[in-house]
């Protein structure tokens, strides 16, 4: 790897520390990230001479703090700035920053920036564009990209959801437990929504969105660092690392879906699933079952599973009533169905749908299920009517090509 | 003589390498491992998940099981084992036993291995 590049991983790595400590500091986001930016052209400018420090995020909290100071005096023109020989010195400062900064006040400095990002105030899609800009640094371009808008407009969306944060008036006083924990539970759900923009390819190619899927787990990883002992967040981030471990395996080389069942499972990353298994372990020790941990055993049943008629769709079906019961909601009970179809067949799945019509009504997986039970009853013209429902309502031209293909064969029959 | 040589470094650094400096950077050291393979100067090598998947087991009378990594810096490494265990619990069980049979206080973290690699050393 070239320095720059070693450089730029440095600094994306310390980013979500020094920019949560700054924005404690400045009490504003937009103060905190201008001095991030500062800090991190003096990193380019003296780090490759001087190798980069032993501690990168104190080193741009310190820098990043003088040089907004100085901007602020500067406007103010009330003193000149300190020059460059204030940065020699640096070594001490950098282990009083460092002592200062033990992990329970980056783990709280973090939060609150992840949970200023992710502001319930905000409407999703906006959530997420600002923690990718703010905490992941990710361009403009980037994030215009794998949101299939142009940079403009996707200027003006950070823009406003910018504005809209500075309003929400977040209090700086390190939260307390409860605080802390509904703020846990706002980010991380967040995160999930991340992923899922990567991962449920609402359009665009799997290219071009992938990268949301490895920022998801990368602050989902941040994040369990911060809170080692959190079974919903271990649950988390295994449930993302055990989807992600599919992704080379979910389209085929003409860029068709690949059911899960028909997936080449050697494709499958193993290190990923390892790593869910890991940690799921771990949280399963806990005893506090949450939604996220019980979906990631969902997701392990499959994992563990050498080929699609290993699966044990008992558990999955016992371990889907659970998720009802923890998070009721029409999408579980729909998934359950699918569990419920390989177990008790799929008149008992059809049954277990039936209800769920009005709330699903604009639902394509919904649609999907549906026909696929009928075909699997010879219902044919009901079947019919269903997945041309569900080509109606598709998301992307995968989608539509895949139900396309059970149409064919409803005819060929 | 053996040596241990053990690497320390910067998750949040190594995280935020994409998928092909991380390949990059073990193709790297590849080329190392081969010339010492060669010189069959290799042991066992081994690269671990992340600190978030460990697991700290305290010594003592009652040992405690922490999740995280063992980050004291006035406990030093001394040394690592590497067990086949059929679970998490036999791996903290053992950790357990191991730990009652120790001299020391201090604490033994349990890192699950992402890779590993055998030895090349004829003994």
């Amino acid at each position: 790897m070239n320095e720059v590049a070693s450089i730029d991983a440095t600094l994306l790595g310390a980013r979500p520390y020094a920019i949560g400590a700054l924005l404690r500091h400045f009490g504003e986001l937009g103060t905190a990230e201008e001095a991030f930016q500062e800090a991190c052209l003096r990193a380019l400018q003296t780090w490759p001479s001087k190798g980069p420090p032993r501690d990168p995020a104190a080193w741009l909290i310190f820098v990043g703090k003088n040089a907004a100071l100085d901007r602020l005096r500067r406007s103010k023109k009330e003193e000149t700035l300190p020059g460059d020989d204030a940065l020699s010195d640096l070594d001490d400062a950098e282990a009083r920053m460092a002592a200062q900064l033990d992990n329970g006040h980056y783990r709280d400095d973090i939060l609150r920036l992840l949970f200023i990002c992710c502001h319930p105030d905000l409407p999703g899609t906006q959530q997420i564009a600002l923690a990718l800009r703010i905490v992941s640094g990710l361009s403009l371009e980037q994030i215009a990209r794998a949101f299939l808008v142009g940079e403009a407009a996707m200027e003006q969306r950070i823009t406003r959801a910018k504005r809209r944060v500075a309003a929400a008036d977040v209090p700086f006083e390190p939260p307390d437990a409860a605080a802390r924990a509904a703020r846990l539970s706002v980010v991380a759900t967040a995160i999930y929504l991340l992923f899922n923009e990567g991962y449920s390819a609402t359009g665009g190619t799997a290219h071009v969105r992938e990268p949301l899927c490895d920022e998801a787990i990368r602050l989902s990883r941040l994040l369990l660092r911060l809170f080692p002992g959190d079974p919903e967040i271990m649950g988390l981030t295994a449930l993302l690392l055990f989807q992600h471990s599919r992704t080379p395996a979910r389209l085929d080389a003409d860029g068709a879906i690949v059911l899960l069942e028909d997936q080449d499972r050697r494709l499958w990353k193993r290190e990923f699933i390892t790593e869910g298994l890991a940690l799921l372990d771990k949280a399963t020790r806990h005893r506090q079952p949450g939604p996220f941990q019980v979906q990631a055993a969902i997701a392990a049943m499959h994992s563990r599973a050498a080929r699609s008629e290993d699966t044990d769709w008992n558990v999955i079906d016992a371990l889907y009533a659970t998720l009802e019961r923890l998070q009721p909601s029409p999408v579980v009970t729909l998934n359950r169905a699918v569990a419920v179809s390989k177990v008790r067949g799929a008149e008992a799945a059809l049954a277990m749908i039936e209800p769920l019509g009005p709330q699903l009504a604009g639902y394509f997986y919904f649609f999907g299920l549906k026909g696929a039970l009928l075909l699997q009853l010879g219902r044919d013209a009901e079947a019919r009517t269903a997945f041309d429902r569900a080509i109606a309502l598709a998301n992307t031209p995968a989608e539509a090509a895949h139900i396309r293909m059970q149409l064919d064969r409803l005819a060929k029959r | 003589m053996l040596y241990a040589i053990l690497c320390y470094d910067s998750e949040d650094e190594v995280g935020a390498w994409t998928k092909e400096q991380d390949d990059a950077a073990i193709a790297k050291l590849d080329v190392v491992k081969q010339k010492l393979r060669k010189q069959g100067r290799l042991g066992p090598t081994v690269r671990l998940l992340p600190t978030t998947a460990a697991i700290t087991v305290r010594k003592g009378k009652e040992p405690i099981v922490i999740d995280g990594p063992f980050a004291e810096t006035k406990e030093q490494l001394l040394g690592f084992y590497i067990v086949d265990c059929a679970s998490l619990e036999q791996a903290i069980e053992t950790a357990v036993e191991l730990g009652r049979a120790s001299s020391s206080l201090g604490a033994y973290e349990i890192r699950p291995i992402r890779a590993f690699h055998p030895s090349s050393i004829a003994t």
